[in-house]
């Protein structure tokens, strides 16, 4: 019995949700486990914080080439005896879990959003409009677990860092280039997202959403329409058809809350919502309302962001 | 090129959300089935316009359900996809879909297998994987491009904080999302050739469940909201500090 996390780690400091899955992962093992991790990685002895006693990576894996990734964890999960291996739900996860599952013949749970009751596991279904509890017979399971999902342990402590020196065949997927857009915190990483829809009226009225999300220390979105009008760039639309978040904090300005937006966001922990619209859907699934023009709204918020920030 | 698509039939969108038996399964009743709108709109679109570019090769649709998806899998056929096969058997988990259509897959050589980013009803994202691992093809979830050029197809994908453009070589798979390709309607002519067009059924094997959804429920209700007058907007700053202690 023994449990492993497989987390990404590329980047210039360690991921949030990669840190969640080694909490996670030492949480359900109830003591300290063993990550798994591919790339230039740096700083990984600092999982040792998180729950890693030991966090063993394969330098040669430059991309997310899913094949060799998944032998890498079944390997590494067949040398430690693993029954239980944690990935995490996002565009590394989702390739590397079913694969790992499939193979080893696992139970799997796709994006698991906590630690189980008993032997069930809870997932989001139905775009967040309802949850489905998942039982595993397999004697290995494994687990996907939805990022901002449990919070990060920080115990201290460091962990041994060693090199995976196994054979994971050739890559099959290159990459090509990587074209990066602003800078920033990423979307699904972020804890507070300021997000702003047509109620902005043009792109040229941004300023103060910007203004905000920065004194607040939170990410920028938008709406679908607002993307597709070129007005933001496409990797900030949140929704259905973009990206999925589940923040603490989601502020929507000018967004009336259709039905393919709020199954990118209902699972945000606190949601506002400003409208000049009483009417407008959104109000239903928010936590504070504002009905009010976003112009006059904004400056109001900005000043009182201002002033947060000069006491704390 | 031969191109195998993946297809779900899913409830509407704004379909009305309620169990049956206990709780166990999604209640059907009165509600309206669609074509997953990502395997339609981004899988199966892009399948056809790669065919139609090259001027040969063909297009399958595969799906897992019983005699009620033929509605759906017709729609696939008039919108333009020149034969489909169903597996009959109830899809109920993402494992047991992704082994009946891998075992049947497996010694047609199909180039390329195209997946919907996630069904809109389990939101898995996790079929066309355990296909591509059962199938032994490379694998790229979340693609918003993709071109093919002879034994090659380049590929992009949005990643936080930009753009990842990558190459892989046939055959491969790969889940598709926005930016893949747009909607198209079925015209009458595509609606009168899928009534002809090839549908095989076939029986599914005996597969067992690694993983099974024992309960669904509805998430808590949403407490009241709470409304704060237009002109004193900063008091929404001081009470997500000092009330829900998010900032």
């Amino acid at each position: 019995m023994s449990t492993i996390a497989f987390i990404d780690t590329r980047g210039d400091k360690l991921p949030k949700a990669a840190q969640e899955a080694v909490t996670y992962a030492s949480q359900l093992a109830g003591g300290p486990i063993t990550a798994i991790t591919f790339g230039d990685a740096k700083g990984l002895e600092a999982l040792g914080a998180n729950g890693a006693k030991k966090v063993i990576v394969a330098r040669g894996v430059k991309t997310i080439d899913s094949q060799q990734l998944t032998k890498l964890v079944c390997d590494v999960a067949a040398a430690e005896g693993a029954t239980t291996i944690v990935c995490v739900h996002d565009a590394t996860g989702k390739a590397v879990a079913p694969r790992v599952a499939a193979r080893l013949k696992a139970g799997l749970v796709a994006g698991a959003t906590g630690l189980p009751e008993g032997i069930r596991f809870r997932r989001n279904v139905f775009s967040g409009k309802a949850r489905a509890w998942v039982e595993v017979s397999s004697a290995v399971k494994v687990i996907s677990l939805s990022p901002n999902s449990i919070a990060i342990a920080n115990n201290g402590g460091s962990a041994a860092v060693e090199e995976f020196t196994g054979d994971l065949g050739a890559a099959r997927i290159t990459v090509k280039e990587l074209r990066k857009a602003g800078s920033g915190v990423p979307l699904p990483e972020a804890e507070l997202v300021v997000s702003a829809g047509r109620g902005m009226k043009g792109p040229e009225h941004w300023a103060p959403v910007e203004e905000l999300a920065q004194l607040l220390g939170a990410a920028t979105a938008c709406s679908r329409p607002v993307a597709d009008m070129h007005w933001r760039p496409h990797h900030e639309h949140v929704g259905q058809t973009g990206v999925a978040i589940r923040p603490n904090l989601y502020i929507a300005i000018g967004i009336s809350g259709a039905i393919q937006h709020l199954a990118g966001v209902n699972q945000s922990k606190v949601i506002c919502v400003i409208n000049k619209d009483p009417e407008a859907p959104f109000f239903k699934a928010a936590d504070y309302g504002i009905v009010g023009d976003a112009f006059e709204v904004l400056p109001k918020l900005i000043e009182a962001a201002k002033k947060l920030n000069a006491e704390r | 090129m031969k191109i195998l698509v993946l297809l779900s039939q899913v409830p509407d969108t704004t379909a009305r959300i309620a169990f049956t038996n206990n709780d166990t399964q999604y209640d059907g009743n009165g509600v309206t089935f669609i074509m997953n709108p990502y395997d339609e709109w981004y899988a199966l679109v892009r399948a056809l316009e790669l065919k139609e570019a090259k001027g040969s090769g063909s297009v399958t649709t595969i799906t897992v359900g019983g005699a009620d998806t033929e509605a759906t899998i017709r729609k696939g056929l008039a919108i333009g996809a020149d034969d489909a096969v169903r597996i009959d058997a109830q899809p109920s988990d993402a494992m047991l879909v992704a082994e009946l259509i891998a075992s049947w897959a497996k010694d047609k050589s199909f180039d390329l297998v195209l997946a919907g980013k996630e069904t809109i009803d389990h939101n898995s994202g996790v079929v066309g994987a355990m296909v591509a691992e059962l199938l032994d093809m490379p694998y790229v979830p979340l693609a918003s491009k993709l071109d093919v050029n002879g034994d090659a197809a380049t590929i992009e994908r949005d990643v936080p904080g930009g753009v990842e453009v990558l190459e892989v070589k046939l055959p491969f798979a790969l889940s598709a999302a926005k930016g893949m390709a747009e909607q198209r309607i079925p015209n009458m002519r595509g609606i009168m050739a899928a009534r002809t067009k090839p549908l095989q059924v076939v029986a599914a094997g005996a597969i067992s469940n690694a993983a099974s959804t024992v309960k669904f429920e509805l998430p808590p209700a949403k407490g009241a909201v709470k409304m704060i007058p237009a002109d004193e907007a900063g008091k929404l700053i001081e009470l997500l500090h000092t009330e829900a202690k998010v900032i």
